[in-house]
């Protein structure tokens, strides 16, 4: 009886600031429909959006009607304007331009930085701006370099000094996991002999997915941002793979591909059918990569986003319907969050792994 | 009968497709990663029976041929994506 009202404590609990945040509404619906301000609607495609996308400000809360969000630097270059650079608290959310920018609220162009006319409005003829700026996936992702930099360094350098001493603190975390990288991924798809050289980059990319998926699965800064759900990011990653993988190439490779093993002739000598296909599976092996990743990171985004939008949508309707669906949401979002910290794990390890295959099938020996 | 088709042919050709395509085509790639995972897990279960002592080794290995075909259902769902929110019109 006891563990059932312990249960039940925990939920209310989890369910208490869902209700608070639906609290809201009643005021809305007391308004009477003629007054000029209308209630805003609640938008949940704008809603899941802003939170899966990019964009020129780190969005932490809204506190009322005020926004609460860290503006991050914009950096800019234009042929007529030359540099610019500055922070994006300058646009004022998209109703102000600056030195000449505007960032468009609606259009096209939405979310990105445009030319503005004189009397601020978006130049429609001028193209867009060179834009190098440090968006809020830019700053997310320096935010995990930094911290995996401050785990690895220390602990770099304590193997460097004894290397025979057993790990001890966040060493003895991080062991089994470069040792699975070794053993479980390296040398079974790469080789005894050749491995060494291509480790820094596999654990590079092991940890890099890995951290960034776990931090984008954390509601608030440093961990808000989607990083790996970001498909310019995963297409980074897979083309250093294929960049790697086509440098350590050797001859038989690409007599393997032009010239296929085993094949009938007629595939071949006419109509060269089978090496397009082998030149066609070089391309798409990394972008599979790139897209394999990035499909299961945002996918997982959008649908905890989805039960915590339910509970706008149900509050909508009636306060008392989003108090009930904040506890079954709230339930809901805590088991995606147990399988999206198993999905990181799991993205990390197929990315690196299918890396790792790669560059091992890259070097084929003559029978 | 024939003029109930025309009609389901007529009210189709004059509404907008693309959101529809859009959800048959999601929900198909659901329906072919569903078998596919399924088949894998089934494969799984009876090696396992087989020789309980190799379960370490053959969850490993069901985990990554599932991410594998999760992959492919994931491609048509952004595809699906992609048409909600870029066309759709024309």
């Amino acid at each position: 009886m006891k563990r059932w009202l312990y249960i039940a404590g925990i939920l209310l609990l989890m369910a208490a600031p869902g209700s608070r945040l639906v609290a809201g509404n009643p005021e809305n619906q007391a308004e009477p429909k003629e007054h000029s301000e209308e209630p805003k609607k609640f938008d949940a495609g704008k809603f899941v959006m802003e939170h899966v996308m990019d964009a020129h400000e780190w969005h932490i809360m809204k506190i009322g009607e005020t926004h609460l969000s860290i503006p991050l630097p914009v950096i800019l270059y234009t042929r007529g304007m030359g540099l610019s650079v500055f922070f994006s608290s300058r646009f004022h959310h998209g109703t102000q331009a600056y030195k000449g920018y505007l960032l468009a609220e609606e259009g096209p162009h939405q979310g990105k930085i445009v030319q503005a006319n004189a009397d601020g409005t978006i130049n429609e003829e001028a193209p867009l701006p060179l834009d190098f700026s440090m968006t809020k996936t830019v700053a997310a992702m320096l935010m995990s370099m930094i911290l995996i930099l401050l785990v690895f360094i220390p602990m770099a350098r304590k193997y460097k000094k004894n290397p025979n001493k057993a790990p001890s603190g966040f060493q003895s975390v991080m062991e089994p996991l470069i040792l699975f990288v070794r053993d479980d991924i390296a040398i079974p798809s790469i080789g005894i002999h050749r491995y060494e050289k291509y480790m820094p980059y596999l654990l590079t990319v092991f940890f890099f997915i890995l951290v960034n998926n776990l931090l984008g699965l954390i509601p608030i800064p440093p961990g808000g941002a989607n990083v790996t759900g970001n498909i310019a990011i995963t297409a980074m990653l897979a083309i250093f793979t294929f960049l790697i993988t086509t440098f350590s190439t050797n001859r038989n490779y690409w007599k393997h591909i032009v010239n296929a093993p085993g094949v009938p002739w007629w595939l071949k000598f006419p109509v060269p059918l089978m090496p397009f296909v082998e030149l066609l599976g070089v391309f798409t092996k990394p972008l599979v990569l790139c897209i394999r990743l990035f499909a299961n990171i945002l996918a997982g985004h959008f649908v905890g986003l989805s039960f915590i939008v339910m509970i706008f949508i149900f509050g909508q309707i009636n306060w008392v319907a989003g108090y009930g669906t904040s506890v079954v949401s709230v339930v809901f979002y805590v088991f995606m969050t147990l399988i999206e910290l198993l999905v990181s794990f799991i993205q990390a390890y197929v990315f690196t792994l299918l890396s790792a295959l790669y560059i091992g099938m890259a070097r084929v020996e003559s029978h | 009968m024939l003029s109930f088709i025309v009609f389901i042919l007529q009210a189709a050709a004059n509404a907008a497709m693309a959101p529809m395509g859009a959800a048959i085509g999601s929900g198909l790639a659901a329906i072919g990663a569903g078998i596919g995972i399924g088949q894998i897990g089934k494969g799984a279960m009876e090696a396992i029976a087989r020789q309980p002592e190799s379960v370490g080794d053959i969850r490993s290995n069901m985990i990554v041929a599932a991410a594998l075909v999760g992959a492919v259902c994931f491609f048509a769902m952004i595809v699906c994506i992609l048409i909600v929110f870029m066309g759709g019109g024309k």
